[in-house]
């Protein structure tokens, strides 16, 4: 296995020339599979990491390596689910995912092979059934798993969430959170993952990276999570190893780096 | 099986009504407020000029002079002697002709505006100075340039609805939200498919406003416009009815023009619907 597959190394950016540096020195490697979550404050700079990664931002100094390629725009092998899912209102279910595998395997699949993958994207998150509805018909939930559903279909070679649970309620947010470990079970696919939950990070994640607080935000601390795969949330509830986790990141969090909105 | 059928055709007939009177009986309950206002309206305007002396005719008066006009809209006396149909179909024709061509050349001057910072600052400040030109002003200017009164109308109805187009499809272009943006770019949709796939939608529900306002505009102008350039057309026929004081005449056709003009404001809206899928 390359530990090295996802190499983000030195990564500093500003948004503008005097401005302070909103990431200072950023540097992390995942490996092929891993699933990485990528927790701080609101303000720390975690969502411009994950944009950095996937291309929409530029950083100031540093670099992002995926797979032995430089990243230098965006592209469908780090696709993104955005916190807010980010589909087309004016397309159905099915057509927002075919959008994405029509242009991303033009050439690569026929046209019937592409109707295809799409459906079997669609039942990777069990949303066959509303396939034919507008975006605006379906809970945010379901809208969720259809952003998520977009991106698998890109086959990427690393999946960027970006809080992509934020938005939805307790209930759905556990389902989903199952409906996404079952996927990277069974594609094997490297997650990295921003969220601002404590649980969601631990139940989900190989590796924890706590940031701390911008300006200037760095990574303060990576917490390896050593829970054994297929994790059952009820079982995990009672688990030592879980608390300790859930324990040492809270620590980190409210303790060591406060969230400077709170202490003010 | 026959016990059971004979049942069914028997019931049938009772049951049909029972199911569509709540439907028409909330429809007329809705339509209520409407139609007492209409006749509260009517027996006002009975009450306040049917006397002699009046300046505007009462609608008794209306209808007595009037019947014609209103009971055949396509009868035709040779000349300019028509129904009002007849005029409505001239104004209509000049006005789809003259919206037309405001709508194409509005949406790509749009979209031209809304893509680009240059075309922005070099024509933007043009717009803004020519939109606010009434559109009757354009009329001797068009009349000069054609020599002719059919083109000159419907420049007048081009140059009125174009502005409203250009300037709410500009506004739809560049308010693309950014998370649309950002998946043409995850996705690597760029040129004529980013245009086609993403731009163009998410304008659509700004082109259709902007096409809507431009409609109401061409149908204020047209009668205007009418008026002075002549021929068959219900603005002309307006003031031939004036020149010839038959009251009762414009009074007909200006609820002939008021229910055409809604009618052309729900066709485009019900377009725009159509086409942008429900999102407008």
């Amino acid at each position: 296995m390359d530990p090295r597959f996802l190499n983000i190394s030195n990564v500093s950016i500003r948004f503008a020339p005097r401005a302070p540096n909103v990431l200072q020195s950023v540097s992390l490697d995942v490996a092929r599979g891993e699933f990485v979550a990528i927790i701080g404050h609101s303000g720390c700079g975690k969502s411009t990491l994950l944009n950095i990664v996937a291309g929409l931002l530029q950083a100031t100094g540093g670099g992002v390596v995926l797979d032995g390629r430089e990243v230098d725009e965006p592209g469908p092998d780090r696709a993104v689910v955005f916190q807010n899912h980010s589909l087309l209102p004016w397309l159905t279910c099915r057509e927002n995912v075919r959008l994405a595998v029509d242009q991303v395997f033009s050439r690569s699949k026929s046209r019937a092979e592409r109707a295809r993958w799409v459906d079997e994207t669609l039942a990777l998150v069990r949303m066959e059934h509303a396939a034919d509805k507008k975006p605006g018909e379906i809970s945010g939930g379901m809208k969720q798993r259809i952003g998520i559903a977009r991106a698998l279909a890109m086959q990427p070679k690393v999946l960027l969430l970006d809080e992509p649970f934020g938005a939805l309620d307790a209930l759905t947010r556990a389902h989903l959170q199952d409906q996404v470990m079952q996927i990277h079970a069974r594609l094997g696919t490297t997650v990295l993952m921003i969220t601002h939950d404590v649980d969601e990070a631990v139940l989900l994640s190989d590796r924890i990276v706590m940031m701390t607080n911008g300006p200037e935000a760095e990574i303060g601390e990576i917490l390896t999570v050593d829970l054994p795969r297929p994790r059952d949330r009820l079982a995990l509830a009672q688990d030592p190893r879980f608390l300790a986790a859930r324990a040492g990141v809270m620590e980190f969090l409210y303790a060591r780096h406060r969230n400077p909105a709170d202490a003010a | 099986m026959d016990s059971a059928l004979g049942r069914i055709a028997v019931l049938a007939p009772r049951l049909q009504p029972a199911a569509l009177w709540p439907a028409l009986r909330r429809r007329i309950t809705d339509a209520m407020p409407l139609l007492v206002m209409l006749i509260v309206i009517g027996v006002l305007w009975q009450l306040l000029l049917d006397h002699p002396g009046a300046g505007l005719p009462a609608p008794s008066k209306v209808w007595m002079q009037s019947r014609e006009l209103i009971l055949h809209p396509f009868y035709d006396h040779g000349g300019l002697d028509k129904g009002l149909g007849w005029h409505l179909a001239a104004s209509l024709q000049r006005v789809a002709l003259g919206f037309t061509l405001a709508a194409l050349a509005g949406i790509a001057l749009g979209l031209l505006v809304g893509t680009s910072p240059v075309a922005m600052r070099g024509l933007d400040p043009i717009f803004q100075v020519l939109r606010t030109v009434p559109p009757l002003a354009w009329l001797p200017l068009s009349l000069a340039a054609f020599r002719d009164a059919q083109p000159s109308a419907i420049f007048v109805i081009f140059i009125t609805a174009i502005w409203p187009v250009i300037i709410n499809t500009a506004v739809g272009v560049r308010n693309v939200p950014q998370d649309y943006r950002n998946v043409a770019k995850v996705i690597r949709l760029r040129g004529f498919g980013y245009f086609s796939k993403i731009l163009l939608p998410a304008a659509a529900p700004f082109i259709f406003t902007g096409l809507r306002i431009g409609i109401g505009l061409s149908w204020l102008a047209i009668v205007a416009a009418e008026m002075l350039v002549g021929g068959v057309g219900i603005g002309f026929f307006i003031w031939d009815a004036w020149n010839s004081s038959n009251i009762s005449d414009i009074i007909v056709a200006l609820i002939y023009v008021g229910l055409v003009g809604f009618v052309l404001d729900r066709l485009v809206a019900l377009l725009g619907r159509l086409v942008t899928r429900g999102t407008a």
